[in-house]
């Protein structure tokens, strides 16, 4: 028997007691602020291109040299070129992605609070949301004309589905416990929506709108692509079609900039308004 | 205004929660419902508010709210209810938007039950700011500021620790001191049905049913922290309960 055999066992010998710190085992799995860490990363990767490309180990055919960039943006910047392909781009965005997401946060609630809407219309957003937005592009232009409305609805539709799919989600997860106790204090239905639903569905409409942007952004391009005097996506396919290297490189560093602005915006607009949020 | 609870059954599907329940709960005394978990105490209580509908019997209202009452039937929650991203005052306020009451007059309520509830320099903290206590502490105020005829307490104390608690005990006897209220008070805790309850109904195992009615005529403000009538009483409630505690706490989950 393992009893016994544990029992035979000789006592241990007094050993002196030995004071010892006990070992940390615990702390990490924590994710902290470290603001030096992005641009550090940032620096070297660069440095490492440019160092790659003067020395010659990077071909010039492989990657531009990140100071060539640099100086196409100043020149771009200079002639006004920029903000001739800029603005334009910039409207884009604005009207396609404003339209789309309202248009879906609005269809994104409807979908939360009636349960003949989310019968309806899940299974329709979910048979639209994998469709690639850009190849419905020629379509867009047949039935909204070459200019600027099929870049809107491009966009527009392109930041529609995820927006309709976080809204929704975002309503089912409001708490309950907090509508019954609007219930209970006789609130009318509009109130608990206003005051309750659309205020808890907020974290996750915000998540889902920075998915949306930058979904927006990649429908940008390629809208531009297709007749478009100017703009940034305009202004790529006309440097890759020349394999003018410099440029196209300074089309994606705005794009990139543009991401990160939008990024920090919601970053911004979230501190502000979900405060609240322990 | 008295509430009557009228041969009340409920089924969920095949299973019986509830069974034949009549009870009067009369105006100005707080009325306790204890019993083992799952014997539909809770259920009941949402009856009593218009949150849910029995499958039998029906809660009736004796008489009319008194004058100046916004909503007559006001709930107390175990888990507070509050609106994390809205200020205490801004809690409070919400549930005297909807009645139209704004601006001067809203003020003056929301001071006089911040005041109450010993408050007044939290108004303009956020929920994730206080402690469970003053969490609890908020949703009282809120439920005083629509002056109801009978608060509903679910549990309002269980999600304290045990200090917490015996001062909000305190608090509330204050409050009902002060201005007598009607209460339906649901807990699982023993002590606090002896402290606070004018009247206390045991609840049988599922199916639930009106075991005992145990009234205690000593006045709230005379029960003190270790009171050997209260011990006794509160001995004789969990004698009636244990058994059927423990076969609830053994029993398989199949809902």
């Amino acid at each position: 028997m393992s009893d016994a055999t544990l029992h035979s066992a000789p006592p241990p010998a007094a050993a002196p007691t030995e004071a010892m710190e006990i070992r940390f085992r615990g702390g990490g799995f924590v994710a902290k602020p470290h603001r030096w860490m992005a641009p550090i990363v940032f620096v070297v990767l660069i440095a490492f291109i440019e160092i790659g490309t003067r020395s010659g180990f990077i071909s010039s055919l492989t990657l531009p040299r990140p100071s060539d960039v640099l100086a196409t943006l100043v020149q771009l910047y200079k002639s006004g070129q920029l903000f001739e392909h800029l603005v334009p781009s910039l409207t884009r965005l604005a009207v396609g992605a404003s339209l789309g997401s309202i248009v879906g946060i609005s269809v994104g609630v409807m979908i939360g609070l009636f349960s003949y809407v989310r019968a309806g219309l899940v299974p329709v957003v979910a048979a639209i949301f994998p469709i690639p937005k850009i190849a419905l592009l020629p379509l867009f232009v047949i039935w909204f004309g070459i200019d600027e409305s099929s870049k809107y609805a491009l966009i527009a539709f392109g930041t529609f589905t995820p927006t309709v799919v976080a809204t929704y989600g975002a309503v089912d997860n409001v708490d309950r416990s907090l509508i019954r106790m609007g219930q209970s204090f006789g609130l009318s239905w509009f109130s608990i929506v206003r005051k309750i639903v659309l205020p808890g569905a907020m974290p996750g409409i915000l998540s889902g709108l920075r998915i949306s942007l930058a979904i927006a952004i990649i429908l940008l391009v390629a809208a531009e692509m297709l007749g478009a005097q100017h703009g940034i996506g305009a202004y790529i396919l006309e440097a890759g079609s020349l394999y003018d290297l410099e440029r196209l490189f300074a089309g994606v560093v705005i794009l990139s900039l543009l991401g990160v602005i939008t990024s920090g915006a919601i970053g911004l607009i979230e501190r502000r308004v979900l405060g609240w949020r322990t | 205004m008295d509430i009557r609870l009228d041969g009340i059954s409920h089924y969920y599907g095949e299973t019986e929660v509830l069974r034949d329940i009549t009870l009067d709960v009369p105006s100005g005394q707080i009325v306790c419902l204890v019993g083992p978990s799952g014997c539909g105490k809770s259920t009941l209580l949402r009856f009593i508010g218009g949150l849910e509908r029995p499958t039998k019997g029906a809660v009736l209202q004796m008489g009319q709210p008194p004058e100046g009452c916004l909503n007559p039937l006001t709930y107390v929650f175990q888990d507070f209810a509050l609106l994390p991203w809205r200020s205490v005052r801004g809690n409070i306020s919400l549930v005297l938007e909807d009645h139209g009451i704004r601006g001067a007059k809203a003020d003056k309520i929301i001071a006089d039950v911040l005041a109450r509830t010993k408050l007044s320099d939290f108004a303009k903290a956020l929920p994730k700011q206080l402690s469970g206590g003053m969490k609890q502490r908020v949703a009282i105020a809120r439920a005083l500021a629509v002056n109801p005829a009978v608060m509903l307490m679910d549990e309002p104390l269980s999600a304290l620790d045990s200090q917490t608690r015996e001062l909000l005990m305190d608090d509330l006897i204050a409050l009902w001191d002060r201005q007598p209220f009607t209460a339906v008070y649901v807990t699982h805790n023993l002590n606090e049905a002896v402290r606070l309850g004018h009247k206390i109904v045991v609840l049988s195992r599922r199916p639930g049913a009106i075991r005992e009615v145990v009234e205690i005529d000593r006045p709230l403000t005379e029960r003190s922290f270790a009171d050997v009538d209260l011990e006794r009483t509160q001995k004789h409630l969990w004698t009636l309960m244990r058994e059927e505690a423990r076969a609830a706490d053994e029993e398989l989950l199949d809902v």
